[in-house]
């Protein structure tokens, strides 16, 4: 059995921060593997590890920078990549444009069960996976947080709000969206980042996916602060200071009174 | 033509708050365009749902009866086929995980953009939204290129509708493709119990992913033995292993509402904000003053929390 794990580098930002244009400064980005792959990349490989799977092969959307992310990934336990990438990606790529971009790398790779993270940590659309098993006709179930599977059935727990969680059987081939918590992601281990410098990274551009042009219906337009609507009195001065005065704070309200 | 359809969501019988705050969503959006505002209800009870969602500038609620819960790929063909029907500028769909479990595939069978997690949101000569990113530390406005689009609303961002109104409702047989249904809700499972209810809780001192290494917890600990309170955490804490679900604050974990709330090295995502934005008193601890934290919070420490929380450990002991 084959697992296709999408793999996105997002960007993290530092507490302090400037905009330039629509885009966060560059001097104030860090890239890093998207947290939710890092669990769906573990279960895949735990997967491997339990005999159910074969191979772990990673989809990554990304410029040739990301391959760094990539190798952590591989790593972790991947065996190979692809990677795709045109020059003409600028902006914001929409959810159907990435659809389009993973279609065409399932039709390649004809996986038997596709798993992504539930949402990225800088663009936070969260719609990709369920996207890409509508388009390529595929059960899916999203937002999981426990699986097993018995070979064909995939008997998932999906992580509702509130403390509740779905019970949900789904057939496979599937797509799922792994959500934080299902496992314990690996950190790599030395041997793993050795091999890795050795696994395959495929690039593809859209010639070679046999796609024509991209377009993203979505533009993004500003970028800005959030105003900050707050109006709490902050505590200022030395730990020592603050903290006398958020007891004061705290007695008045009735704490730690015995 | 329809202007707005709104697609309701329900659970275990009840109808979820974003059902009504899709409707305000959806007038807002209606008036915009001039046009007509349809509500859909899909599974369950549909006609009892219907009598609820006939909120005043509702113009049709339409109800589909197949299935006793929610499932994916009946939500999905049946918005599709009213989709396709009424045409409308907009099709709405709660940004919750229910929604987030069709909504990308209604896009995706309609061949229409799709924005999600939408804050705010007009139509002018096409549709303008507002998202967040980066973990709410931006904000950003997105133009669609597109005459129709699939917008996914934010729980809690506007208010839910609320005067009574009187829409046509309109029973509607959508014929279920039963070979496209290939998934099965098989039941549902309550999580955390346990020891503690922390929803019962005076005095929460709540604990995030600025605690850094799971030994921390107990500096954590003790301030919360030390005021009399109980221990929470938010999400990262508890996908570490180092406290269990049951001390979940969140979305996905419990919604609290104590006396008091005391946040630290939590910085506020959207999520955790939803359980407990209902305290009385909020009082954050966290080294960036931009913290979202901080814009609910009531009082506040912009430092180190492993230099305020020993000092206000001697303030309570000491």
């Amino acid at each position: 059995m084959k697992v296709l794990v999408t793999v996105a580098e997002v960007g993290t930002v530092e507490d302090d921060f400037e905009i330039d244009g629509t885009a966060i400064d560059e001097r104030y980005l860090e890239y890093d593997l998207n947290e939710w792959d890092d669990y769906a990349v573990e279960e895949a490989v735990q997967l491997v590890e339990e005999g159910l799977a074969d191979e772990v092969v990673t989809v990554t959307i990304g410029p040739e920078r990301s391959e760094e992310t990539i190798r952590m990934a591989l790593a972790k336990g991947a065996d190979r990549s692809v990677r795709v990438w045109d020059d003409s990606f600028d902006g914001l790529l929409d959810v159907g444009v990435k659809t389009e971009l993973l279609r065409a790398v399932v039709a390649e790779e004809e996986p038997d069960l596709i798993l992504t993270g539930v949402q990225t940590g800088d663009a936070m659309f969260g719609a990709t996976g369920v996207s890409l098993a509508s388009a390529v006709d595929l059960p899916w179930a999203a937002v999981v947080n426990d699986l097993e599977f018995d070979g064909e059935t995939a008997h998932v727990h999906r992580e509702l709000e509130g403390g509740v969680e779905e019970l949900t059987d789904v057939e496979t081939p599937a797509v799922l969206t792994i959500q934080t918590g299902i496992n314990e992601p690996r950190y790599a281990s030395l041997r793993g980042i050795r091999q890795a410098q050795s696994k395959e990274i495929a690039v593809k551009t859209l010639t070679d996916l046999g796609i024509d042009g991209v377009e993203s219906r979505l533009e993004m337009t500003e970028m800005y602060e959030p105003d900050v609507e707050g109006d709490a009195t902050v505590f200022e001065g030395s730990a020592e200071e603050t903290a006398v005065q958020l007891a004061g704070a705290l007695r008045e309200k009735g704490v730690g009174a015995q | 033509m329809t202007g707005v359809l709104a697609i309701a969501e329900h659970r275990r019988g009840e109808l979820r708050d974003v059902s009504y705050e899709l409707i305000g969503a959806g007038r807002e959006l209606a008036d915009d365009l001039d046009e007509e505002l349809h509500v859909a209800v899909i599974s369950g009870q549909v006609g009892e749902f219907a009598q609820s969602l006939s909120k005043e500038g509702v113009d049709v609620v339409h109800t589909v009866s197949d299935g006793a819960e929610f499932n994916h790929d009946v939500y999905t063909q049946v918005t599709e086929r009213l989709a396709d029907e009424l045409d409308p500028t907009v099709v709405l769909v709660p940004n919750s995980v229910n929604g987030l479990d069709y909504g990308p595939a209604v896009a995706d069978r309609l061949d229409r953009p799709l924005v999600t997690d939408v804050v705010d949101a007009s139509f002018e000569d096409g549709l303008t939204a507002t998202r967040e990113m980066y973990g709410s530390k931006v904000e950003t406005t997105v133009e669609v290129d597109a005459e129709r689009t699939v917008v996914m609303v934010r729980g809690g961002e506007w208010p839910g509708a609320s005067g009574n109104g009187d829409p046509e409702i309109r029973e509607v047989d959508v014929e279920i493709d039963e070979s496209a249904v290939r998934t099965t809700v098989t039941g549902f499972e309550e999580v955390g119990g346990g020891d503690v209810d922390i929803g019962d809780a005076e005095v929460l001192v709540s604990v995030g992913r600025g605690i850094g290494e799971a030994e921390n917890i107990e500096l954590i600990e003790e301030l919360a033995d030390a005021l009399d309170a109980t221990l929470s955490a938010s999400r990262p804490i508890v996908d570490s292993g180092w406290l269990p679900k049951n001390r979940q604050v969140g979305q996905s974990g419990k919604t609290v509402t104590p006396e008091v709330y005391i946040a630290i090295g939590i910085s506020g995502a959207v999520q955790h904000v939803a359980g407990m934005k209902g305290s009385e008193t909020i009082v954050a601890i966290n080294t960036d003053p931009n913290a979202p934290i901080f814009d609910i919070a009531d009082y506040g420490i912009v430092d180190d929390l492993f230099d305020v929380v020993p000092a206000l450990i001697d303030e309570f002991e000491g």
